[in-house]
Order: structure tokens, then C-alpha cells, then sequence
């Protein structure tokens, strides 16, 4: 299933291993942590949750991660032998190379940094381009270049490291993924297309006409679609979660910041030819807006999570639910929706609704003990929920939240799935804290003795599965 | 309410007889016709392709138009052609109120007025010229004049149309309010659209050298990818941004399901923060954060018992130190969010007095963060002037004498003064939201009579 060799994940059903308990790794802090996409900065080589736990041996034990190492290694071969091989000849066209050398070191500076998913994908929109725009320059103004594949990536990791002094000295410096996956993009789109100009095919080929844009966006596309590949990679590696899933996720998220990244390298490489070094100040401007407009977009986001965050933990303070409730089962129903393969959006939809779920025990007038509502009767159950699909339909929240709390009650047969995980993930939290001691174990007992009617079979096995991993995959990316 | 008057009517068939006369000379055997025609599609297409993205929601201020096209039409064509270009887009434009057409009209005739501007101004500097020979330093110049002609023309006839219809401006500017005047509202627009059409000028610039050269237009579309992505981000900026502002509002009537008789209390005392934070000479951003700190100060009720919080008579003192609670709940609840800023302190510490008698950490004059007092005057303001469970409404005059005689011992003198001379000024007109109003029952009557219907938003 994952490629590496674990054992069956078929999880014993007897053995489900002493999970660790959500509520004590609460300890993780994981609102702490960097929001950017690896956790694993300094030691990539090392993923944390490979060490198998004490007791988890029979569930798969997941080899280390294997494709983060291999592209890295990659990535620091290829640079090496570039900056040789650059040192060794010397620069050709240096008006040229100092010029893409500045246009980098400016998208570096303005690089951000914090913002979430939407941004973790591109930090440095206009660095990435200036690289690949220069990985695709053919003429100059009319007058041919000569530089090679190596002089590419030598200008683009140089330009790429001073670019990145400010932001290293302040503490967030860019992840590895992001530098490893730059290099390679660039190394893929240089050894596309340098050689064949160089030796003059190029033009044999396609010429300097309409079909040599065309080319050049053929090869972004093939770029970009390796990049997609190799990002789902990695984070498939990492996580463990479906890779089909990923890439998809990856393949959309290439639709927004990635197509203008891609455009704005072809656009630079083609004025570049036609106008001259004049082009590049004039087409990033464009660029530096888009970033801008996604900074906002991003940075609202954050915003408005941390709201809905807040109005989850109404219930908390209220007293009708126990601290930590709504942010546990948010974390445990995404990794499920990862593990069951959910694309971002029906992700972002879970995980607002598994945050307001509760939210109808608000109108309440006096709290049911203890907030644990999976031990209710069902009518009651599902009066509470219909509740809070009407408090969360006055948020400005997608519909599909609201029916998800809605329905979170009904028998899993009747329920979408988002509302089938939740309904799970709520009671799994809410069972364990009642058990005490070896609560997970118990907890997920009853569960599975339930999937005749509440709970749905699948969901509860994919949070065995998510259960067994242990708890980091299930922190990363929580609110 | 929301039809066209008059005046602009007419305003709006002089500008369209005018950009009519402008794009006229194009039609004749000699214009670029396949040029023409490709640009007016791009461009009808990029107007439409928004809607496609995100249904119903409205265009991004400001952004909504794409302007590029519309610009590279203005380096690629004479005056006339480019006038034509923005025709299509402009009349198939998506308008979202209703007189559609006439809308759509004044849309299409301001944009081909513009354009034909911009064409004119960069002709006699060699615009066209230079794009083709891709001139590079020196294309900047009539590029430059090009897009401060174009800004000049759109901003003038948007004031001229706001000034036409009277206080009621067109959807991209409805959010100025009140009755600008026509010049000071033609500087604030130039001002402000100036720098991203300058961006949209450069893409645009970009476009037509592309097109020009031997790569041809399927390269210059290359360039609109940046500038849609970017349109759609603002767009999609607004929507969160939109469902954000529900948020804080369900936030809001959480509490208000719990205790009925404070209806409305939070969104009027966010006016009054704001009031007083207008008057104090505050930047907009802390006016708005204030607004906020207005809002959500009683968010922590939520944290009370609702049977306390419904209680009728007198409490104990058992009860009163629960409901004493509240503001340490709702800076629990609030701290997560990062927008608020100092927000979340005047939540802590609205129920602070400035000789130190009030809770929960009795802090004592300027102790007491400023917009923490600011809160309280407004919060008491509101208490007094709307009707409780155990007295019915004061007059504001009644509410104010009670403040000022308080100032000093419980309130801080310049806030308060601050929110006198703001009434004097404007008035006390509180919003009414939605809820509300279709609680006839709760409202009194002696409030109902100054609400506005514009001010619910």
C-alpha cells in the first residue's frame, strides 16, 4: 500500500496496540510548531515517528524515509558538481548571469514565511521564476547565450543562499524540501532545454517563432508536473498517507501560484529574448502582486481558523465540553480524512466541522455532564447536533460544514462520510478520556463492537491504522 | 432604493455618446480586425472567468477589472480600435444590481472612454513604435503617460457618476458612505487606483511587446496567467474575508442566544468603541480593532451560566463573583486569534474603573490599557441607553450626565469626552442587526425610531 515494505497493515484485531493517548500528547505543542510543510528541517534523514514505539511492532513499522534522503543527496550532488564545474570555466554572459543572479536574491528577500498551506507550496514565487526563467533563456536580445546547465544551477543555489542571509539570520530560513525541490525543478528545466540551444537543434527543430513559446511551455508544464510528482513523493514518505490523494492535492495546488510561477519564467525567458534584461524588472512587479495577493489570502485564512478555532472553544470555557476537545478531534478526524484519501477542500470542510461540533450544546441550558454526548440517547444526540447546524450555519462557513454537524448523529449508513469520521473521532475522544488508564485500547473496542449501526467500518479501521502511526502524523497541519 | 436617479441617467448616455463618437472611426475595412477581435474576446472572457471560480461572489474592489488587455490594447491599436476592445467585455459584464443594462452601459462606455485615452495619450510619443521595436527604456515613457491617462479618465468619470447619483455611488465605492465631494473624491480615487493599474500597465506593456514579436500572441497570453492568478486570489481574499466577519458575528449571537436581554449590546458598543476612537484621532487600523474589542468585550458570557445570566432580581454575591468571571473566559477564548492585538487586552479589562474599584485585576488609572477604557465608556454608554430587565432606557442626555458626573472615579475623563463630542457630532444612530429586527418584541420602541435602514449591513 505504501511501498515500503511494511508489514500487513491489517491491523490485528486483537492487539490494538497501546496507542498513545491524544490527550497526553498534548505536551507536543503542536500550535508551536512551524508552520511550515517538514517538520523534519535539520534532520531530514531521521523522521521521527520511523523509530518504532515500544509495543508497536505489530503494526507496520515504516521504513525511514527513504525518497526525502535519496533527493537530497541528489540535490547536493548535482549543486557540487555545478559549482565545480563553474569554478572550473568560469562564467559565460556574466551581464546576464549577475542580472537573473540580483532578480533571485530580491525574490529570496521577499520571501514569506508563516501563512499556512496555501503558502508552504511557493514561499519565493518570484525567485523560482527568475531560476527557471533563466534555465530557459535562449536568446538575449536578440543576441545568443552561451551559458550551460551547470552555470544555471550555480546562479540560481548562489543567488538562492545570499538571498536567503536575512531570513536564516532571523530564524526562519527555508526548509530543505523547498531548496532540494527548487534545484531539481531547475535542473530538469536547464537539462531540457540549454543543451539543445546550445548546440543549435533548438532552432533547427522549432525555430524562433510561435512554436518555440510553445515548446517552452511544454517543457514548464513537464516541469511542473515533475515537481507535483516529486513533492507528493516526499510527503508521501514522510507521512505515510495515500500518494494518489497527494498528488492530486499537489496537481491543484500547481493550478494557483504554481501556473503564474511557471508563466512568469516563460514570460521572462521570452522578453528576455525579445527586450532585453529590461524585461525582468518589468514582468516581476506582476508577480511581487500576486504574492501579495496570496500573502492577504493566506493571511486571512489564518485568521479566520484561529476564529472558528475560538468559537470551538466556547464549549470549553462554557463548561460543556472537556479543554482540548474540539482541537483533539479536529486532529484525529484530518489524519482519518487523510488516511481515507479526502482532497484539501473536503479536508478544510472536516476540519471545520469537527471544530464546531459540539457547538450546539451552546444552546443547552444546562450542560450534559461531563460534554460526553456519545453515551446520550440518540434522539437527544441528535437534537444537540441539529442545534449546532444551526449556530454553525450563521458562520460564514461552507453548507457542507453545517450539514456535517448536522448529521453527525444519524446512523454512519445515513451519513456523508466527513460526518461519519467525525462522529467516530468524537466518541473515540470522548471514550478514552472515560476509561482512564488503557483507554485507547478499550476505547477502540467499543467502537468496533458499535460499527453495526453508529460507526462506519472503514472509519473505524483507518483510525486504528492513523492510531498506530503514532501521534506526530496526526498533529501536523492541526490548528 | 437601489435605481438609477435621473441625473445619472443622463450623466451616463452622455459618457456612453462620447465613447460611442470615440470608437466610431474604428469601423471601417482598415481597422486590425483580427486583432481587434482577439483582444475584445481575451478581454470578455477574463471578465466573465471569475465568475466561473467562485460563484456569486462579488468581484475584488478594484481588482475586478482586468485591465491589462484592455491596456496592451491601448499599445497595440489606434485610439479607436482600442476603445472597441473594451465594448464586449464591458456590455456582457456581470452587474450586481439591478438596472443590469444600464449598469453595464456605463461599464462598457467607461472602459472604451478610457482605453481610447490611453491610446491617444501614447500615440504622439511613439508608443506603437517603440512596442514593436521593443524600444526598451525609452517604451517606458508612453507607457507611463498611458496608464496615468487611463487612471485619470476611469477615476473622473467614477467621481463624476458618484457625484451624479448623490451619496449613492456605484457598487466598487459604496463602502466611503455619505456625499463626497467631487473633486476630493476624484484625487482619492486616482490615488488609489493609480498604483495597481501601473502593475496592470506593466503586464499590459509586456503583452504587446510579446504580441509583436516573432513568439506572436499566444505568448503574450502567457502573461495574463500572473495577473488572473492574482485577481483570483483578491477574490478569494474577499470571500474569506466575508465568511471571517459571519464568524466574529455567530461569535456574537452565541452569547446573545444566553442572554436575551443584551441583544444588539455587542455590535452598538462596538460602534460607540469606534466612535470614540474616531474622535481620539486613531489610525483606521486601531479604530478597527477597537470596533472589534467593542464586539466581542462580553464574549466571555459564554463561560457563565446561562441561568445566572437570566436570572430576574437581585444576586447574591456568590453569583456576582461567577458572572465576574466573564472577562478572564472571554481573553481565554479570544487569545488564539492574532488579528485582534490589543483587543484582547480591552476584553480582559473592560470592567476595570480608574480608582481601582472594578475587576478582575483592579488595576488603577493608567494602568489600565487605553483601549480597555475606551470599552468601558462605550459599554456603559449602551448599558444605560437600552432597556434591561430591571429599568427601561435612559435618554442619551440622561446617560451622558451619569457618564461625565462618573469620570474620574470610574471612567476616563478624555474618553468620555471623547464619546460627547462624537454624538454631538453624528449623533446616536445604532446599528440594528438582522436578528434584531426580526425580534420585534425586545426592541424598544424608543430605539427603534432613529435607526436608519442603510446602516444595517
Amino acid at each position: 500500500m505504501t511501498g515500503h515494505g511494511g508489514p500487513d497493515p491489517q491491523a490485528p484485531r486483537h492487539s490494538a496496540a497501546p496507542t498513545p493517548r491524544p490527550s497526553a500528547t498534548k505536551a507536543t505543542k503542536p500550535a508551536h510548531r512551524a508552520p511550515t510543510k517538514s517538520p523534519h528541517r535539520s534532520m531530514p534523514h531521521k523522521p521521527r515517528h520511523s523509530a518504532p514505539a515500544p509495543g508497536k511492532g505489530r503494526f507496520r513499522t515504516r521504513m525511514p524515509a527513504r525518497v526525502p534522503a535519496l533527493v537530497y543527496a541528489s540535490a547536493a550532488l548535482v549543486v557540487l558538481g555545478a559549482l565545480g564545474w563553474t569554478f572550473w570555466r568560469g562564467l559565460d554572459d556574466r551581464g546576464t548571469a549577475l542580472a537573473f543572479g540580483v532578480l533571485i536574491v530580491v525574490g529570496e528577500l521577499a520571501r514569506w514565511s508563516g501563512g499556512g498551506a496555501a503558502v508552504d507550496r511557493e514561499p519565493a514565487p518570484l525567485a523560482t521564476a527568475g531560476a527557471l526563467a533563466y534555465a530557459l533563456l535562449g536568446d538575449n536580445a536578440g543576441q545568443p547565450t552561451q551559458h550551460g546547465v551547470a552555470q544555471v544551477i550555480s546562479v540560481a543555489v548562489a543567488a538562492g543562499l545570499v538571498g536567503c542571509v536575512p531570513h536564516v539570520a532571523l530564524g526562519r530560513g527555508p526548509s530543505l524540501d523547498s531548496m532540494a525541490r527548487r534545484v531539481l525543478t531547475v535542473v530538469f528545466a536547464a537539462v531540457c532545454v540549454q543543451p539543445l540551444y546550445n548546440s543549435g537543434k533548438l532552432q533547427e527543430w522549432v525555430g524562433s517563432g510561435p512554436y518555440h513559446a510553445l515548446w517552452v511551455v511544454g517543457i514548464l508544464a513537464l516541469t511542473a508536473l515533475c515537481d507535483a510528482v516529486l513533492a507528493a513523493a516526499m510527503a508521501h514518505a514522510r507521512t505515510g498517507w495515500p500518494f494518489g490523494p497527494l498528488l492530486r492535492d499537489e496537481l491543484r495546488a500547481m493550478l494557483g501560484i504554481g501556473s503564474a510561477v511557471c508563466a512568469t519564467g516563460a514570460v521572462m525567458s521570452l522578453a528576455v529574448a525579445v527586450a532585453g534584461l529590461w524585461a525582468l524588472p518589468v514582468f516581476s512587479l506582476p508577480l511581487l502582486l500576486t504574492q501579495l495577493a496570496y500573502r492577504r489570502y493566506a493571511a486571512v485564512r489564518t485568521t479566520y481558523r484561529q476564529t472558528i478555532a475560538s468559537l470551538a472553544r466556547a464549549t470549553e470555557i462554557a463548561g460543556y465540553t472537556p479543554a482540548g476537545h474540539a482541537r483533539r478531534v479536529a486532529a484525529i478526524s484530518r489524519a482519518v480524512g487523510r488516511e481515507l484519501g479526502l482532497s484539501e477542500p473536503d479536508l478544510t470542510v472536516l476540519e471545520y466541522a469537527a471544530l464546531m461540533h459540539d457547538i450546539g450544546q451552546l444552546s443547552l441550558v444546562d450542560p450534559v455532564p461531563a460534554g460526553a454526548t456519545a453515551v446520550l440517547p440518540a434522539e437527544e444526540q441528535r437534537r444537540i447536533a441539529l442545534l449546532g447546524g444551526a449556530v454553525v450555519r450563521q458562520t460564514g462557513v461552507p453548507a457542507e460544514v453545517a450539514v456535517v454537524v448536522e448529521r453527525q448523529a444519524d446512523p454512519y449508513r445515513d451519513q456523508p462520510l466527513q460526518a461519519r469520521i467525525v462522529r467516530a473521532a468524537n466518541a473515540y475522544d470522548e471514550l478514552v478520556r472515560e476509561e482512564g488508564p488503557g483507554g485507547p485500547l478499550t476505547a477502540l473496542e467499543r467502537l468496533r463492537l458499535a460499527t453495526g449501526h453508529d460507526y462506519a467500518p472503514e472509519v473505524v479501521e483507518s483510525l486504528v491504522r492513523v492510531l498506530s502511526r503514532g501521534t506526530s502524523v496526526l498533529w501536523q497541519r492541526a490548528v | 432604493m437601489r435605481s438609477v436617479p435621473p441625473c445619472a441617467r443622463v450623466f451616463i448616455a452622455c459618457v456612453a455618446v462620447g465613447a460611442a463618437a470615440c470608437a466610431a472611426p474604428a469601423l471601417t475595412p482598415r481597422t486590425q480586425w483580427p486583432a481587434v477581435a482577439l483582444l475584445a474576446l481575451l478581454y470578455a472572457w477574463c471578465e466573465q472567468a471569475p465568475r466561473f471560480r467562485i460563484a456569486g461572489r462579488r468581484a475584488p474592489e478594484g481588482m475586478g477589472t482586468f485591465f491589462p488587455v484592455l491596456l496592451a490594447g491601448a499599445f497595440l491599436l489606434p485610439p479607436a480600435a482600442a476603445a472597441l476592445v473594451a465594448v464586449p467585455g464591458g456590455l456582457l459584464a456581470h452587474a450586481e444590481q439591478r438596472p443590469q443594462w444600464v449598469r453595464r452601459v456605463w461599464r462598457a462606455a467607461q472602459l472604451a472612454l478610457s482605453a481610447w485615452a490611453a491610446a491617444a495619450v501614447q500615440a504622439p510619443l511613439g508608443g506603437r513604435g517603440a512596442v514593436a521595436a521593443a524600444d526598451f527604456p525609452y517604451v517606458l515613457v508612453p507607457a507611463g503617460a498611458a496608464v496615468v491617462a487611463f487612471c485619470c479618465v476611469l477615476s473622473y468619470l467614477d467621481s463624476g457618476i458618484l457625484a451624479a447619483t448623490r451619496g449613492l455611488p456605484p457598487v466598487p465605492f459604496r463602502r466611503r458612505g455619505g456625499a463626497p465631494v467631487p473633486a476630493a473624491a476624484w484625487r482619492g480615487l486616482l490615488l488609489r487606483s493609480l498604483a495597481p493599474v501601473g502593475v496592470h500597465g506593466l503586464a499590459g506593456l509586456m503583452m504587446a511587446v510579446l504580441w509583436r514579436s516573432p513568439y506572436g500572441p499566444l505568448a503574450a497570453l502567457l502573461v495574463l496567467l500572473p495577473m488572473y492568478v492574482s485577481c483570483w486570489a483578491f477574490a478569494q481574499y474577499h470571500h474569506e474575508q466575508t465568511a471571517h466577519r459571519a464568524t466574529i458575528r455567530a461569535l456574537v449571537q452565541a452569547v446573545d442566544i444566553k442572554d436575551e436581554y443584551t441583544r444588539g449590546h455587542s455590535e452598538r458598543v462596538g460602534q460607540a468603541s469606534m466612535m470614540i476612537a474616531r474622535e481620539l484621532g486613531m489610525d483606521d487600523e486601531r479604530v478597527e480593532v477597537l470596533r472589534f474589542a467593542g464586539i466581542l468585550h462580553d464574549v466571555g458570557k459564554l463561560g457563565v451560566p446561562t441561568r445566572l445570566l437570566r436570572k430576574d432580581g437581585p444576586l447574591t454575591p456568590e453569583e456576582r463573583r461567577v458572572i465576574e468571571l466573564h472577562p478572564e473566559y472571554g481573553h481565554e477564548m479570544v487569545r488564539g486569534i492574532g488579528f485582534l492585538g490589543e483587543a484582547r487586552t480591552a476584553i480582559l479589562h473592560h470592567h476595570e474603573r480608574l480608582d481601582g474599584s472594578g475587576y478582575p485585576y483592579g488595576l488603577v488609572g493608567s494602568q489600565i490599557p487605553e483601549c480597555a477604557r475606551v470599552v468601558a465608556v462605550a459599554d456603559a454608554f449602551d448599558a444605560m441607553t437600552s432597556t434591561r430587565s430591571y429599568r427601561r432606557a435612559r435618554p442619551v442626555a440622561v446617560a451622558v450626565e451619569e457618564l461625565e458626573r462618573c469620570a474620574g472615579a470610574h471612567f476616563d475623563p478624555q474618553m468620555v469626552r471623547a464619546l460627547v463630542r462624537a454624538l454631538e457630532r453624528h449623533g446616536w444612530h445604532p446599528a440594528v442587526t438582522a436578528d434584531e429586527s426580526s425580534r420585534d418584541g425586545t426592541v424598544p420602541a424608543a430605539r427603534r425610531a432613529p435607526v436608519r435602514a442603510d446602516n444595517a449591513s
